[in-house]
């Protein structure tokens, strides 16, 4: 779905020959010095961009992206020290602007005025304390390109460009009471309003939901047609192959493959572009590791007449907001879960899936309907009587260090459910826990660290391993790898695959990443505004999705070529 | 923009009724335990409101026993009195041999203007060394965070006489005591100011820096917009959100720091009468005074929840 | 003036992950540690620092400025000032730990019950709070003094129940913190009873910083006794506490400003010195340190 974009005097300026490079970058270091030595965050990056034309630079976090993107601004941080042999711009003038050692002062003439630059997560990128129109503006009166007379209607202007209906209203809200979408195309108009040529965009789309992103992303593609150029900062693959024209793949501070869009994602010439490709999870790697080499274990399906583990029956959850309405976040939600199966559930923000597992855990009481585990109920209980039981339904949410006891070493929060069954002995428990990092591929050594000092995904193979210790028979997994770049992704993906197979653990698994709940799923529920909107094996719900919601969501995903 | 404004007022004024319930819930909690307070005290009932033993014939005692119901029982007497303190009735104080209320407020005024010059002085310092100081090298943030942290730990007594000492009696450049005109309020308004900047100074500026250290100061950034302009037009009113949580303590700093600063320059005040009341016993004026303090402390913390109200928009849409 | 409430600041950024380094706020820990252990032993043993007794009265030499003779110089009776301050360490010190104890005690009893109780207690328990928190610090002291009358262990009382409503609040919006936190509500899913986990992750995670708060809050009670001393409403001459000499030397504030200056001096790098103390243990202990 694209959204009409107002295509007014806006446009850059035609009489400039393609030939020439809007943004030109040659051999681009940038060093941080530190106490324990010099930090190369980029290392000798060259590339260009045409006006017209949007460059992709993908990569993990720690290749160097976002630091090449501030460079060019400027705001690598006041101790980075930026070198080039060229890092040029066209300015509006025509003649060529030296983005290398500028004066403060001729910084301030450059960004926003030359280059926009767009951050992610417009909630905490506008000021939440200004209206979205005084936003707007700051960058025209910043550069004194209008009298104050006319803002109001180039506010307005540049509102309806970026496609958000009701200008005159939006202007005078505050970004929270704008819609995620909107909030973000409000922040794109921002960075557009000195009218500059190149636009940076570092992870514009990262905090949204599908639907939305695809929105947003039109807008860039839009301001791409019109005639500016476009630098889009992305961890997202897929992403990068629905909008650019071209991507340059960066890895360790160097750029290890530059080419259109459609060139390098199917005949890719280097190893990183092609694990990274590999390590994107999706239908077609069903199956198949995502990161480890080998043969991945065959996937038995569960058959049907199992016995059911989690039976969730008709259960609605309502809570009551401060002003007194009430907001129903699960609406007569039946599912069910049987011994050893993946139940993938998928939904946007605010579709109730988390509730879903909250009540799952019973961390939440239905007011409606009731859930069961193995037949016996499990949501009536008392908690006193359910306490025994809790062992066997364990789980692992999106950010692990919040699950953790502050104080509490690797080793120690292993160990918490190992004293919970009255294990007396030390020596037994030691060897178990030997055992469960094991299982996750830690590094004994990290026993005796705090997961402060931890990875992501490292924090994350802990809380499994905490997770295993009880031996449950249900893990609910909240949104586990939603924090964790591409590749670290794929190997905490394969841990539970692993998992799946042996010890046969059976999942109730919410993302709201739809390639992620193909790859790791059994069968799927997709969930909308408090609903199971949909319900099937993974082929069937992908394959021939029966409702228009669901159809909505998988058309909105970005795919990578040669993936269905 | 007038809409907008409109609405805010209407808002307002719906957010300010029940915290009337407040106000009234602090004041008789302020009047049960001042009650409560008189009572303990050991001794015979009349000399204490008198202000000491065969202060008053017998024809005044009886009025007095008459007046506060001192020979009724404890309930009816505290329901009179609770009657008495709503009404602003809290008797006459045997000391001035005045009304209370007019007692307190002749008092009141001139420990109002050193109060307000103290606020005023410490609020210029303090934004002027935020601003400057925000984000700014280590060495100079330490010495001053160094300094601010001295001021907090001196005892405002100190501070005091150190000013006196230096610029009343060796430089004369200050009358020593007094009440009139602006030479004799500017040591106390000093002397009282310094401790006061001090915490504002550490709030504001880790406001502010918290603040800039945020997104969307990145984003002012790349819009062009100067350092300055950041700070000032973005980041105080984030900063001033942080200031706002501290009033409680900035209201009891200036009270007690009223008490002590008049105290040492000899100036006359709510904090020279509270001085005199407690050791005289003068248990009506006494009473009315933590009255009004707590009428004061309640309605300068719901003025500064509505501040907050109208800085932070965000707080709005939980009350529509 | 509270240096309470600005000794939060580490304690919030520590728990919200702002990770902002404050490296003004762990500076030498020497001299401040070395102030504090020369007080103790001043506390303890008088004499290893002062051959004078504190009330020898020398009429040859009264109100005498600084000398080698005698280093704080001389009071209207021609007391050693220096020597009174140095007795005066255990009685003022005394009311400052003592009153903080009592402000403690009452605070956490009252601050947890109204995070813990049931919920019609805890409302009732939260206003009450509020009330309390009205009222200055000073006048609340001021009150008690008024029903109790003046001397050191009245004093220690009204600066204790004074601080009681503050400290409360404080407990209070810790336990809150710990007990809305992700880990309380993840050992549930664990199996955890509500006991062990009121006992091994609420109490513990919330008591650490408050121990540390109240070390500093062990300053900011002998900064309000010596205050209430100074108003004459506290300790009263002839006992050498500091605030009481502070009381003492108003009088000669004209001829002789160092009887009030230096006793004000040592109360206040008493305070600086634990506070200063207490804020390198928050470091510590937001950095994980502290065991």
């Amino acid at each position: 779905m694209t959204v009409p974009i107002a295509e007014t005097s806006h446009e850059a300026d035609p009489l400039m020959s393609p030939a020439v490079p809007l943004l030109r970058v040659e051999g681009l270091r940038v060093v941080f010095p530190t106490s324990q030595g010099r930090i190369e965050a980029v290392r000798g990056v060259s590339f260009a961009i045409e006006p017209g034309e949007i460059l992709a630079l993908v990569g993990q976090s720690g290749s160097g992206k976002s630091v090449t993107a501030r460079a060019l601004v400027g705001l690598a941080g006041p101790r980075a020290q930026v070198d080039a042999s060229a890092m040029t711009i066209v300015g509006h003038d025509g003649g060529v602007v030296d983005l290398l050692r500028l004066a403060p002062s001729a910084w301030r003439a450059v960004r926003g005025r030359e280059i926009g630059f767009v951050l992610q997560d417009a909630q905490v990128s506008l000021d939440p304390l200004r209206t979205v129109g005084r936003e707007i503006a700051e960058p025209i009166l910043a550069h004194r390109l209008l009298p104050k007379t006319g803002i109001a209607a180039e506010v307005k202007l540049l509102l309806a460009r970026v496609g958000i209906p009701d200008p005159d209203i939006r202007a005078a809200q505050y970004p929270h009471e704008l819609s995620g979408g909107l909030r973000q195309r409000a922040l794109i108009a921002s960075a557009l309003a000195a009218r500059p040529r190149l636009l940076i965009a570092d992870e514009p789309t990262t905090a949204l939901d599908v639907t939305v992103q695809q929105q947003v992303l039109s807008v860039f593609e839009g301001l791409a047609r019109a005639g500016h150029g476009v630098l889009l900062i992305t961890h997202d693959l897929a992403v990068a192959a629905q909008v650019a024209d071209r991507i340059a793949v960066m890895q360790d501070g160097l750029i290890v493959e530059n080419g259109p869009t459609r060139r390098v994602l199917t005949m890719p010439s280097q190893v990183y572009t092609q694990r990274l490709m590999a390590a994107v999870p999706g239908a077609a790697t069903r199956g198949h590791w995502l990161a480890a080499t080998g043969a991945a274990p065959a996937r038995e399906t569960v058959a049907s007449d199992q016995p059911p583990l989690l039976e969730v029956d008709d259960v609605s959850v309502s809570f009551r907001r401060p002003n007194g309405s009430t907001l129903d976040a699960l609406a007569g939600v039946s599912l069910v879960i049987r011994l050893g199966e993946t139940l993938g559930v998928v939904g946007e923000s605010g579709s109730g899936k988390t509730t879903l597992g909250k009540v799952a855990l019973a961390l939440r009481q239905p007011n409606r309907g009731e859930v069961r585990f193995e037949g016996q109920p499990w949501s009536g209980l008392s908690e006193s009587a359910r306490r025994p039981l809790r062992r066997r339904i364990q789980t692992i949410v999106q950010d692990p260090l919040g699950s953790f006891d502050p104080r509490y070493t690797v080793e120690r929060i292993i160990e918490q459910p190992l004293c919970l069954r009255g294990d007396r002995d030390r020596a037994a428990r030691r060897h178990r826990i030997a055992e469960l990092i094991e299982l996750v591929s830690l590094s004994p050594k990290l026993l005796a660290r705090r997961p402060e000092a931890l990875s992501g995904g490292q924090r994350q193979r802990v809380s499994i391993a905490q997770a295993l210790a009880s031996e449950p028979d249900l893990l609910v997994c909240d949104e586990p790898v939603s924090s964790l770049d591409v590749m670290t992704q794929a190997q905490v993906l394969d841990l539970l695959v692993a998992l799946q197979v042996r010890p046969r653990l059976a999942m109730l698994f919410i993302s709201h990443d739809l390639g992620v709940i193909q790859h790791v799923s059994h069968r799927i529920a997709v969930m909308e505004a408090g609903r199971i909107v949909e319900t099937g094996t993974v082929a069937e719900v992908f394959d021939d999705p029966q409702r228009p919601y669901t159809r909505r969501l998988l058309g909105a995903v970005p795919r990578l070529p040669g993936r269905c | 923009m007038r809409a907008s404004t409109h609405n805010l007022a209407h808002k307002l004024v719906r957010w300010a009724f029940p915290h009337l319930g407040v106000i009234l819930a602090v004041l008789w909690g302020a009047a049960t335990v001042t009650f409560v307070a008189v009572k303990l005290i050991p001794g015979d009932p009349v000399s204490i409101l008198s202000g000491g033993e065969n202060v008053v014939d017998q024809a005044e005692r009886a009025v007095l026993i008459q007046q506060y119901g001192l020979d009724q029982p404890l309930g009816v007497q505290y329901g009179r009195y609770l009657g008495h303190a709503l009404a602003g009735n809290f008797g006459k104080s045997y000391q001035y041999r005045q009304p209370v209320i007019s007692v307190i407020a002749e008092a009141a005024v001139p420990t109002l203007q050193l109060a307000s010059a103290a606020i005023l002085l410490a609020l210029c310092l303090a934004v002027a060394n935020a601003l400057a100081t925000a984000g700014g090298r280590r060495g100079l943030r330490t010495v001053l965070s160094g300094f601010e942290l001295a001021l907090l730990s001196t005892p405002v007594y100190w501070i005091s006489i150190v000013l006196l000492t230096l610029f009343s009696f060796r430089l004369h450049w200050f009358p020593v005591t007094g009440n009139d005109g602006f030479a004799s309020l500017a040591l106390p308004a000093i002397a009282l100011s310094l401790p006061l900047a001090a915490l504002l100074s550490q709030v504001l500026r880790d406001g502010l820096e918290e603040a800039l250290s945020q997104p969307f100061a990145l984003t002012v950034r790349t819009r062009g917009v100067s350092e300055i302009a950041l700070r000032v037009r973005h980041g105080l009113r984030h900063a001033a959100l942080a200031v706002s949580t501290l009033t409680g303590t900035l209201l009891a700093g200036i009270l007690g720091g009223s008490i002590l600063t008049e105290t040492v320059f000899g100036r006359s005040g709510i904090g020279q009468i509270t001085l005199q009341a407690i050791k005289t016993r003068d248990m009506p004026l006494v009473l009315g005074l933590v009255m009004m303090s707590a009428l004061v402390f309640v309605v300068i913390n719901l003025v500064v929840d509505a501040l907050y109200l109208i800085i932070d928009p965000r707080l709005r849409r939980a009350k529509a | 003036m509270s240096v309470d409430e600005s000794a939060l600041w580490p304690l919030r950024s520590s728990t919200s992950g702002a990770g902002r380094r404050h490296p003004w706020r762990a500076p030498g820990l020497l001299l401040p540690l070395a102030f504090v252990l020369f007080l103790v032993a001043a506390m303890f043993a008088p004499e290893w620092f002062t051959a004078l007794a504190p009330d020898a009265i020398d009429t040859d030499a009264i109100l005498q400025p600084p000398s080698p003779g005698h280093w704080f110089g001389t009071d209207e009776l021609g007391r050693d000032l220096f020597c009174r301050v140095i007795y005066g360490t255990s009685e003022s010190l005394t009311i400052g730990v003592g009153a903080m104890a009592i402000a403690c005690l009452g605070g956490i009893s009252l601050g947890t019950a109204a995070s813990l109780a049931p919920s019609i207690v805890r409302k009732l328990l939260v206003r009450l709070i509020d009330i309390l928190l009205a009222f200055p610090e000073l006048l609340l002291a001021l009150l008690v003094i008024a029903v109790l009358g003046r001397g050191p262990v009245n004093t220690l009382f009204a600066v204790g129940l004074s601080h009681i409503a503050g400290y409360a609040r404080l407990v209070r919006s810790q336990v809150l913190l710990v007990k809305l936190s992700g880990y309380v509500e993840h050992a549930v899913t664990l199996g955890e009873h509500r006991w062990t986990i009121i006992i091994r992750h609420i109490v513990p995670n919330t008591i650490r910083p408050l121990m540390i708060l109240a070390t500093i809050g062990v300053g900011t009670s002998v900064l309000a006794a010596s205050s209430l001393s100074f108003l004459g409403l506290g300790v009263v001459p002839p006992e050498a506490e500091w605030g009481a000499l502070l009381a003492d030397g108003r009088n000669f504030i004209e001829i002789a400003p160092w009887l009030s200056l230096l006793p004000a001096t040592v109360v206040a790098i008493s305070v600086i010195s634990i506070t200063l103390l207490g804020r390198r243990l928050q470091v510590l202990l937001a950095r994980g340190d502290v065991p």
